[in-house]
């Protein structure tokens, strides 16, 4: 590589000789060559590929010759040229490559930086899991249906078959408005929902009603005041216990795994008969040995208490108009709060009404 | 109820390897819920012994407590044969009794080490134990104190006491009442097994005669049936034997006296409750009626109780003395001295019972049994085995004659189709396994061509119906034999578009950073103090509860906040630097349109009749509230945080209105508990949404929260009302926009809002959006006034616009607002 043309003086060329192009051109590009940066190159670009270089001027003395002459010239000073321009592309290109690599480098950051300018928000577990449940059913092509939780006593208690003197209302203590003889009650159960639409609509009724209950209890690490329910009522032609268990078992499997089944012990609910409770292998241990001696969750029994179920009893489709000749129909219930604390590991059912966003932001991730 | 395993297999033949586990599974199977197995002699290691006391010195405490120091009998089980030195806290015991006599080395339940230890000044090497200590029950009340022909000193207590045996409890359910009594739980052990049954129950008894004590039953349908006993020269010292006294505890009650023993002992056995009254004490011939209002009671346990016409009493010349079937009354009852004993088993109707209880909030082990339904057949047997115990443990004598007033009511009959229990359980069942299993419960049955009439047993008044009887099928050939089987519904149409909008509010809160929390619905006045409503405030107007958790929180609420604003204190209490929380729930407003309607549960309510009764059901709308308080953004490197403001309310607002495309708009307002000078009221067109903006100070500092907290609460039912069916497709013109800024100053009492729609309507139709980007009050403007700057834009849909037209839409619009507003326009 040479070095730069400090002396050059176009105007003093005689610009068609070929030795003075390949000078011309090889101060050029040894000009080019030795730029450093853009700005450089630019200043190389003028002096050498500019209006008033050397190889331009003789391009311009090209159109005086003789034609032969002419075209020799044309070609000699062409190519000259065109190996100018392309050496300052290039070199353009890699200086701009530079360039960009320089300002980047400057630009850089520290990305471990904190971002989070404003807290997180999350919805409630009971809220996703009521959506997560409902979701099952919603693609069995089960509906959710929806009631009021100050609820009349008789759709509350006697459309269900639990009558003024039923022992079974003292198995759930019930806040009564006042004046209680307005008869009107904290719903106990999600149950008069099921009442409502079988009420308001024709068979078949396939629905699921999750939704919030009362009961007088003292609120402890187990009981509360208020809690939730999801109960799920079939009134159709032909419905028998077995549809009953087929769908416990593939929401069970739903909600808690593949291969997570579900088993019948006889019970007594006045709304049902015949009535079950449902156990739900345990999805931690699976009931299987030795895992299940050893196991927190199902203490040791392999399976979880997880409702109540049954045929819905047909005492109870009459008082709500439908024809228990024709159709039968099963029922089930379990708590929400209840499923979601064994599915999650929450010791304390407080925590859910506690409103601590340390608890419910966790649950960011529950779909 | 708590049943020993050597009692039921004295019913039923088991074959002796039958586990206790196994037993209980098996029922637990057929219903009978395995509750606990309890072996309480696997907690304890020996020596556990006999002990005869032989003297006990009182020692009163300086805390007040006396204390006995005893010297007690234990044989030759100290190795010594001396007497052995026991302090004991209990007073329930005399020298000359037997007791129980743990020594040092055995350790009892609990891990409870026994050693000879110095208390109250005195060496005491062991202790006398109650059955607590022992894990047989609850029962701290003193000492076990043992028949006087228990056994000897020394002699180990574990067998004694049968701490060696295992007793099962079961949940029973209130349609099984006859597993209450061991007879029942045999019974259906046998059925488990199909083993060998003996009923405990089947006894010749003798006939009724006309020489027994007099007895009038004026109500025979609360009273069915009525027998009497007596018997007489019984020894009221005499003691209760052993093996029954350890029975007693064994099924969870207390040995109390022979008599009564033998009462609650025969109810265990054979589930019928039976009282017993000292016959001297009677007055004349015993009388069943109900009771008069005003009528007053003494009973058992000392409690006076004012009755009431539906209540069953007996009586006899002197007055009541007892609710029948309930409990007896002071004046007859059994005592120390009583010779002559009365034996009463009668049959009471199971409703009456059970408003009597939960009338008088009596809970009795007999009271449970009457309103649950008791065998009425068993009524003779029952009595029969109970004068036969006094006879053989009490000396007693029986007297010949036999009251016997009214018979047993009849059974129903229940016909049930030979295919209903397949029908209903989707089970494999045909008839002749339906027919063997009815049998095997005890129904007696009419077989016809296509199904069968059952007559239930008479201790199975809860078999009623033909589903009934299914369910006794079904449970025999097991519900592990259910198939599992999908139903396929028909097509639903997925969630409502409530239900849809419901998910996308709780979303959009989320998204904006709110948390959601779920409270409890209770209020009370003192958190509507801490609100600061007036008197007179509509919240106030609630719907009470008749029994509240509390008194202090007595009705269901009418907002969402104290609990929301509860929260959001405890939050900021446990450190978070801030917080934004919101809770969608529905809240109540009495409607006052008289009592819910109770119908008839025969047929189903007319659709008028339905309709009046959800007329009566409060209102109950859902609403949402939101608080932010603390910090809403955090200071980091980026610069200074910022506190939650009013501001962040109402955005919060806005914003859920844009997500849902409902074209929210705010206008100032004063409302408790908000700030007068910082509350907007929310609207959606003319309808009231609720209300956003920065709490009021006191408000703030009635509930512990930073100054310039937020809230919002809004009526999520007017809202979603409001969100339109389908949204249309928009249409937009890509012909360049023309931008107009305009700064307007007005009086500081206008609102931007409305300058802003003046300048919107005096735009006309060729403007594309408009906002506020500045706000300036000061010195340029002067005082009481305020500048404010809008950003317009402007596009024609069909060409590009000139200049002059969009300067002539913008001057159309600043003249609008000058003429409406009295704006003048800023240089
Ligand atoms: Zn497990």
């Amino acid at each position: 590589m040479s070095g730069p043309n400090t002396d050059y003086d176009p105007v003093e060329v005689t610009p068609l000789k070929p030795e003075e192009i390949e000078q011309a051109r090889d101060a050029a590009l040894a000009a080019v060559a030795a730029a450093t940066d853009l700005e450089g190159l630019k200043r190389a670009r003028l002096e050498h590929a500019g209006d008033r270089s050397p190889l331009a001027l003789a391009n311009r003395e090209i159109g005086a010759l003789p034609p032969q002459a002419r075209k020799d010239a044309g070609q000699r000073v062409g190519q000259a040229r065109g190996a100018v321009n392309k050496a300052i592309a290039d070199h353009q290109a890699v200086l701009e490559v530079e360039h960009e690599e320089r300002m980047l480098a400057e630009e850089t950051v520290d990305v471990t930086l904190p971002t989070e300018r404003s807290a997180r928000g999350a919805r409630h577990p009971v809220t996703t899991g009521s959506e997560r449940i409902a979701d099952v059913f919603l693609a069995l092509g089960w509906e959710v249906a929806e009631g009021p939780v100050i609820e009349a006593e008789w759709l509350n208690f006697d459309a269900l078959n639990l009558g003024p003197d039923h022992p079974a209302r003292t198995m759930q203590d019930t806040f009564w408005t006042d004046p209680a003889d307005n008869n009107l009650v904290l719903r106990t159960h999600t149950s008069p929902v099921q009442a409502r639409t079988m009420l308001t609509r024709e068979p078949p009724i396939y629905v699921v009603c999750p939704g919030r209950v009362f009961r007088t209890d003292e609120y402890d690490a187990t009981h509360s005041p208020m809690f939730h329910q999801v109960e799920g009522l079939v009134v159709d032609e032909g419905i028998t216990m077995a549809h009953l268990k087929g769908t416990l078992d593939h929401f069970a499997a739903a909600m808690f795994g593949e291969g997570i089944s579900t088993r019948f012990r006889p019970s007594y609910f006045p709304f049902t008969e015949p009535s079950a409770e449902v156990d739900l292998v345990c999805f931690v241990c699976r009931g299987a040995s030795p895992a299940v001696e050893t196991c927190r969750t199902c203490r040791g029994e392999g399976w979880i208490e997880w409702g109540g179920c049954g045929v819905v009893n047909p005492r109870v489709l009459r008082a709500c108009g439908i024809d228990a000749e024709r159709y039968t129909g099963f029922a089930f219930g379990m708590g929400i709060d209840r499923t979601l604390m064994f599915r999650h590991g929450i010791e304390d059912l407080r925590a859910l009404f506690e409103g601590d966003i340390r608890f419910t932001t966790a649950f960011g991730t529950e779909l | 109820m708590k049943a020993p395993v050597s009692w039921i297999r004295e019913y039923v033949d088991l074959r002796a390897d039958v586990t206790t586990e196994e037993l209980a599974a098996r029922l637990t199977a057929l219903g009978l819920k395995l509750e606990a197995i309890e072996k309480p002699g696997d907690a304890i290691t020996g020596p556990l012994v006999v002990g005869r006391v032989l003297t006990m010195e009182p020692e009163p405490q300086k805390n007040g407590k006396t204390i006995n120091w005893c010297t007690v009998d234990v044989g030759d089980a100290n190795g010594t044969g001396e007497p052995q030195g026991i302090v004991c806290g209990a007073h329930n015991f005399a020298p000359g009794d037997l007791v129980v006599v743990v020594l040092p080395g055995a350790v009892l339940p609990g891990n409870f080490a026994i050693s000879a230890r110095k208390t109250y000044g005195h060496v005491s090497a062991g202790m006398i134990c109650s059955a607590a200590e022992l894990g047989l029950g609850d029962d701290h009340d003193g000492i076990i104190v043992l028949p006087s022909d228990a056994g000897e000193p020394g002699d180990d207590a574990l067998d004694l006491l049968g701490l060696r045996e295992e007793v099962i409890e079961f949940e029973i359910n209130p349609d099984r009442a006859y597993a209450l009594s061991l007879r029942g739980i045999a019974r259906e052990a046998a059925l488990a097994y199909d083993a060998p049954y003996r009923d405990p129950a089947a006894r010749e008894t003798p006939a009724a005669n006309d020489q027994g004590y007099p007895v009038v039953v004026d109500d025979p349908a609360g009273c069915p049936i009525f027998v009497a006993r007596v018997v007489s020269g019984f020894d009221p010292t005499a003691p209760t034997p052993a093996w029954m006294a350890r029975r007693i505890t064994q099924a969870g009650m207390r040995p109390i006296s022979l008599a009564v023993d033998i009462t609650n002992y025969v109810m265990l056995e054979l589930g019928r409750p039976i009282h017993g009254y000292d016959a001297d004490k009677l007055s004349g011939p015993i009388r069943v009626r109900r009771a008069s209002a005003g009528e007053r009671l003494t009973t058992l346990d000392g409690a006076e109780r004012e009755l009431s016409e539906q209540d069953l009493v007996v009586t006899d010349d002197s007055g009541i003395i007892g609710l029948g079937g309930v409990m007896g009354g002071e004046t007859t009852e059994m005592s120390s001295t009583t010779t002559r004993v009365l034996v009463e088993a009668a049959h009471w109707d199971a409703v009456s019972m059970f408003r009597t209880g939960k009338r008088h909030k009596i809970s009795s082990e007999a009271g449970k049994r009457n309103e649950r339904g008791v065998d009425p057949v068993i009524t003779e047997a029952a009595a029969d085995r109970v004068v036969e115990l006094l006879v053989a443990h009490g000396g007693a004598t029986a007297e010949p004659g036999v009251t016997v007033v009214g018979r047993p009511p009849a059974p129903p009959t229940i016909p049930m189709a030979y295919e209903l229990p397949a029908r209903v359980t989707g089970m494999a069942i045909d008839a002749a396994t339906a027919v063997a299993n009815l049998e095997a419960v005890g129904c007696r049955l009419d077989r016809g061509d296509t199904g069968v009439t059952a007559t239930p047993p008479p201790w199975r008044p809860d078999l009623v119906d033909p589903f009934d009887l299914v369910e006794e099928v079904a449970r025999i050939v097991g519900y592990d034999q259910v198939p599992s089987v999908l139903p396929v519904a028909k097509a639903g149409r997925g969630l409502t578009r409530e239900q849809r909008l419901r998910r996308r509010i709780g979303r959009t809160l989320a998204g904006a950073g709110c948390v959601e929390v779920l409270s409890f619905p209770f209020v009370g006045d003192e958190a509507f103090d801490m609100l600061g409503l007036a008197e007179d405030d509509v919240l106030r107007h609630t719907v009470r509860l008749a029994n509240p958790l509390s008194s202090e929180e007595p009705a269901y609420t009418t907002t969402l906040l104290p609990g929301l604003l509860k929260a959001a204190t405890r939050n900021l209490g446990r450190g978070a630097p801030g917080v934004a929380l919101f809770e969608t729930g529905t809240v109540a407003f009495p409607v006052d349109r008289g009592p819910a309607p109770i119908y008839g549960v025969d047929w189903r309510p007319s659709d008028d009749e339905l309709a009046k009764l959800f007329e009566a059901i409060p209102d109950q709308p859902l609403h949402l509230a939101v608080v932010l308080a603390g910090e809403r953004e955090r200071s980091g490197w980026w610069g200074a945080g910022r506190p939650a403001s009013w501001a962040d309310a109402i955005d919060v607002v806005r914003r859920l209105g844009a997500e849902l495309g409902v074209s929210v708009r705010v206008e100032p307002t004063a409302r408790m508990p908000w700030h007068p000078g910082r509350c907007a009221r929310v609207l959606v067109g003319d309808h009231e949404l609720g209300h956003a903006g920065e709490l009021h100070p006191r408000v703030c500092a009635a509930f512990g929260l930073p100054a310039r907290s937020a809230a919002v609460e809004i009526d999520l039912d007017v809202l979603m009302r409001h969100v339109p069916d389908v949204v249309q497709g928009p249409r937009f013109s890509n012909y360049p926009v023309a931008k107009e800024d305009v700064a307007l100053v007005v009086d500081e009492s206008v609102p931007a809002a409305d300058v802003e729609a003046a300048l919107r309507e005096g735009a006309g139709e060729l403007l594309e959006s408009i906002r506020l980007f500045d706000l300036y009050t000061g010195d340029q403007v002067g005082a009481g006034r305020k500048s404010l700057a809008f950003a317009l834009r402007f596009r024609a849909p069909d060409r590009t616009l000139t200049e002059q037209e969009a300067s002539a839409a913008r001057d159309a619009a600043v003249a609008l607002a000058v003429e409406r507003l009295g704006a003048v326009q800023r240089a």
